[in-house]
């Protein structure tokens, strides 16, 4: 880019700094109300059950117990959802997973309140469990949602080209199994919520909320209520990554509901065990790749078959699915592709959206796969994806024509591998591999350190991965945003955004693609808080799309606004015509006469001059297409590129992987907030390491085994060496000067990039995420498959 | 029970039950939500205030051990409205994002700090290890402390 900038890519201190580093700035839980109460959810220790009978005799007269709340006390839908209304606000008929709740009860003490609702008697009767997402679809499997019919949430077809042609033509074929596990997003907020009663009936809801728009929609329809009559606004929020969408609406409207009965304040807030039980997670899948190529490598058809668990509801599942159906192949340009996707209910823990959304599962397959096929025709792993790598005009496997934006795939393949001196250090650890072998998997290891040096049980290996990633919603939905901006009299200036911040630091990124227009220093400009009642619209904050959609439509109200000042510049200052005016660090220029007035000088004038100081900036996405027989179309209107090259070092005695240093290229567009956009890199390479290697939620019989951070293990400071964050912008034609996306690329990486460089290490592919120290030592997991064991 | 403790440099007093966390006795009794509950079982380090100059995590101190310490939390760090330098410094590196897990990590760097002025990075990231952070990656957390180091190495010398 050549434009001069003043603000953007410059890093600058997120506005909400000094509030959150003081201990001042308010989450959800911090909030305190006159005469608020809390709720307790009760529960039963079951995966599947029919409720025949709850007696609450032995606590409805207890004065601790302002009130209990049930189903009977919804006075709108009773199901909620973000596709399908399948989960009930109170399942009082039926439990389908050991999150459910049947109800609620509402108290002042809340320790009394947890004392309490474990004297309520519930009568159920244990059914049968469908745990196993590959038995759902069977003609005789018991079904999650009898009056659905099926336990299929969703299918995606894609079909391009003849699989059985490319196949026949491939001098080899390989066939593959993947699996992902279940995870956790782990923001270490827990959910809090409260519910206000207004006047009129209606409701103001203050939370931890990912997404206030979707909040209100569905307090609304569980109070039956119209959306005026519900207002929903965001508390700083504790992390997301996408984790505090239906929970936190569903913890919303449970809320409501309490305290329009009792016309009071009520509050939730979630211990963690509550949260980790209640919370949806990453889908598991199961994939299944067929790939048929040439002597040269050469990929001529693909057939890939991917399962999903979606648990007991449906959520995102269709969406995160659809992302998956997309880009399942990978960034590369095959003729012949059949993809099937599909989503099942069970009656685990129900899945949804989780930053990446559908890609890190199949990117571990696909680009395991790659590495293997480079084996096969003797390559390195980044000449074979050179090969097959998409290019301006390639044609992807939804039949797309790459055009109009900087396909980067190979710059910034070539950009990490020459940094990292990927295939020199390839080739050097392969030649090790040998030695490993014969320490890992034939005999025991004896750790006394007189026999075995510790260092000759190190091993070194370097793995890359690569992606591309549609930006923002694509065909999934309607994709716009807006951005409400004004100036008041003393030259402050006032933003109001439908996009709401989760924590990553959106709304500097918002400010800073306004002050640049504007030619104004950030501080001048207030970031008001997001309050559904005050704004339209603008679709989640999900997808990468925050920056994208949101600092455009930013800018674009900034230019309102601008040629708004300009008119008064001119007449004020009497410029000509052809004058140049510039604002630059609340100064305006004239090109002919140089620094003419501050910039407060002329809103001053604006406003004695009567001139409107407000606007409303818009954007709206691009076309896009989709089949959704066929599984073509063009899915996205444009595509982010990334790379990352791991170096890790594996312990042949104990399996542990340890990162040396992981190198992160992404094509981000233009970067914004040079502070922000790192932070995200190394936010989510860290997540993605954590995803490869530590993390997995277990279940036995659909009960989560890690219900606290002391047996859910996330990265902490420890586990990863060094992560280089590269970026390489460029030209892109969408959002605010080309500014895209970066968030999820970073994540969806990490796993794929290590397992590969742990197969380098080794010379033995995995199959399997995570790469825990007996999956790397045993190629198994060990853990008990029965609780129901022994004496018990 | 009545206890008496030093909080953020005031003596005060206070009578509670004395198995009430340490953690609740702040948020609820004295209002300084600033320590946040991100675990309940010291496992992620967000309530991690500083007891007579240690870090330590709040919610697995009872109020009862608490009478005649000395309790630091977030909001003892800045004076007034002007921040302690390794809070700026936070801010400086882009160590905050969501912000959950901030006032229980300059609180673990500070009672580094003022045990071991001169760190090194692994010495930053053992006394770090205890707090859980999901945005930042640690990095700009851990560039932070870095920079602070310096900075206070080169007051002192001046």
């Amino acid at each position: 880019m050549s434009k001069d900038f003043s603000i953007v890519g410059k890093s600058v201190i997120r506005e909400d700094g000094f509030e959150k580093i003081t201990g001042r700035a308010k989450f959800a839980d911090d909030y305190k109300f006159d005469g608020m109460l809390f709720s307790v959810m009760l529960r039963i220790p079951a995966t599947h059950a029919k409720i025949n009978s709850i007696d609450f005799s032995e606590i409805q007269n207890n004065p601790s117990v302002a009130s209990i709340i049930t189903s009977q006390d919804i006075p709108g839908a009773k199901k909620i959802g973000m596709i399908k209304n399948d989960q009930p606000v109170f399942c009082d008929e039926k439990v389908v997973t050991p999150g459910d709740v049947l109800a609620m009860i509402v108290g002042e003490d809340e320790t009394e309140l947890r004392n309490l609702v474990a004297k309520i008697k519930v009568d159920y009767t244990l059914l049968p469990t469908l745990t196993d997402p590959t038995k759902a679809l069977e003609d005789n499997a018991l079904l999650i949602h009898p009056e659905l019919g099926s336990n299929l949430i969703c299918y995606h077809p894609l079909r391009k080209g003849d699989v059985e042609k490319g196949f026949a033509e491939s001098d080899k074929i390989l066939e593959r199994v993947y699996t992902t596990q279940t995870i956790e997003h782990a923001y270490i907020e827990p959910e809090a919520v409260i519910a206000i009663p207004l006047e009129d009936g209606a409701v103001k809801v203050i939370g931890s909320i990912q997404n206030p728009f979707t909040a209100r929609r569905i307090v609304a329809s569980v109070l039956n209520l119209p959306n005026e009559k519900v207002q929903v606004v965001q508390a700083q929020l504790g992390g997301s990554f996408g984790g505090k969408d239906d929970t936190m609406c569903m913890l919303s409207a449970r809320a409501a509901v309490a305290a329009i009965k009792l016309n009071r304040p009520v509050k939730i807030r979630y211990a963690r065990d509550e949260s980790i039980l209640e919370s949806y997670k990453r889908h598991p899948y199961i994939l299944k790749y067929k790939v048929g190529f040439s002597k040269i490598g050469k990929i001529n058809a693909m057939k890939i078959d991917l399962l999903a668990d979606g648990g007991a509801y449906c959520s995102m599942s269709p969406f995160v699915t659809w992302r998956s159906v997309v880009q399942a192949t990978g960034p590369y340009e095959i003729e012949n592709v059949q993809t099937d996707v599909r989503a099942v209910y069970t009656n685990n823990p129900y899945t949804g959206a989780m930053r990446g959304f559908g890609s890190p599962q199949p990117i571990f397959a696909q680009e395991s796969l790659m590495d293997e096929i480079a084996l096969h025709v003797g390559v390195t792993p980044d000449e074979i994806r050179r090969r097959n790598g998409l290019k301006l005009g390639s044609v992807t496997a939804t039949g797309q024509t790459l055009k109009e934006h900087d396909v980067n795939l190979i710059p910034v393949l070539d950009k990490a591998v020459s940094f990292t001196n990927f295939a020199q250090k390839w080739k050097a650890n392969k030649k090790e591999q040998v030695a490993a072998k014969e320490y890992v998997f034939d005999k025991p290891i004896f750790r006394d350190e007189q026999f075995i040096a510790p260092d000759s049980l190190i091993r070194k290996g370097i793995g890359l991965a690569v992606s591309f990633r549609g930006c923002s919603l694509g065909a999934e939905g309607l994709d716009q945003s807006s951005c409400y901006i004004s100036v008041q009299p003393d030259g402050k200036i006032v933003m109001l955004s439908g996009l709401a911040e989760n924590g990553q630091g959106l709304r500097m990124t918002l400010l800073m693609a306004a002050a640049e227009e504007l030619g104004v220093t950030t501080d001048k400009i207030i970031y008001l808080e997001t309050d559904t009642s005050k704004i339209e619209d603008s679709g989640p904050t999900v997808a990468s799309r925050g920056t994208i959609m949101g600092a455009a439509a930013a800018k674009n109200a900034a230019e309102l606004l601008r040629a708004q000042l300009e008119k008064v510049v001119r007449d004020e200052y009497k410029l000509d015509e052809t004058d140049f005016i510039s604002f630059r660090e609340n100064l305006v220029f004239s090109r002919k006469k140089g620094m003419i007035a501050k910039f407060d000088d002329v809103v001053k004038a604006a406003y004695e001059n009567k001139v409107e100081l407000s606007a409303i900036g818009r954007y709206k996405s691009p076309d896009v297409s989709w089949d959704e027989h066929t599984g073509q179309g063009d899915a996205y209107f444009t595509y982010v590129y990334g790379c990352q090259v791991a170096e890790v070092s594996v312990n042949t005695g104990t399996g542990e992987v340890y990162l040396n240093k992981i190198t992160a290229v992404h094509d981000p567009g233009t970067v914004i907030n040079r502070l922000g956009a790192l932070g995200q890199v190394y936010g989510g390479v860290t997540q993605g390491a954590g995803y490869g290697i530590l993390e997995e939620v277990t279940t036995n019989d659909g009960m989560i085994r890690e219900l606290n951070f002391d047996q859910y293990l996330i990265p902490t400071a420890k586990d990863i060496d060094e992560i280089k964050p590269l970026f390489l912008e460029g030209n892109e034609k969408y959002g605010a000067w080309g500014a895209k996306s970066l968030g999820e690329p970073t994540l969806e990486l990490g796993a794929a990039a290590i397992a590969n460089a742990v197969c380098n290490a080794l010379g033995k592919r995995f199959y399997n995420l995570p790469l825990n120290l007996e999956e790397v030592l045993l190629g198994r997991k060990l853990r008990p498959q029965d609780i129901k064991r022994g004496s018990l | 029970m009545e206890i008496k403790f030093i909080l953020n440099g005031k003596e005060v007093s206070t009578i509670t039950e004395p198995s009430l966390r340490l953690l609740d006795l702040l948020r609820e009794k004295f209002d300084l939500t600033g320590t946040k509950e991100g675990c309940g079982v010291g496992e992620c380090g967000a309530c991690t205030v500083l007891m007579n100059g240690k870090a330590v995590n709040s919610c697995l101190v009872l109020a009862a051990q608490v009478n005649d310490s000395e309790i630091l939390t977030i909001e003892g760090i800045a004076k007034g409205d002007e921040l302690h330098p390794l809070q700026k410094n936070f801010l400086l590196n882009g160590a905050v994002q969501c912000g959950f897990c901030s006032p229980g990590m300059v609180l673990s760097s500070y009672a580094l700090l003022e045990e071991n002025p001169n760190p090194t990075e692994e010495e930053i990231k053992d006394a770090i290890a205890g707090n859980l952070c999901r945005c930042t990656g640690y990095k700009q957390i851990i560039d932070a402390v870095k920079q602070t180091a310096k900075e206070l190495k080169m007051e002192v010398k001046a």
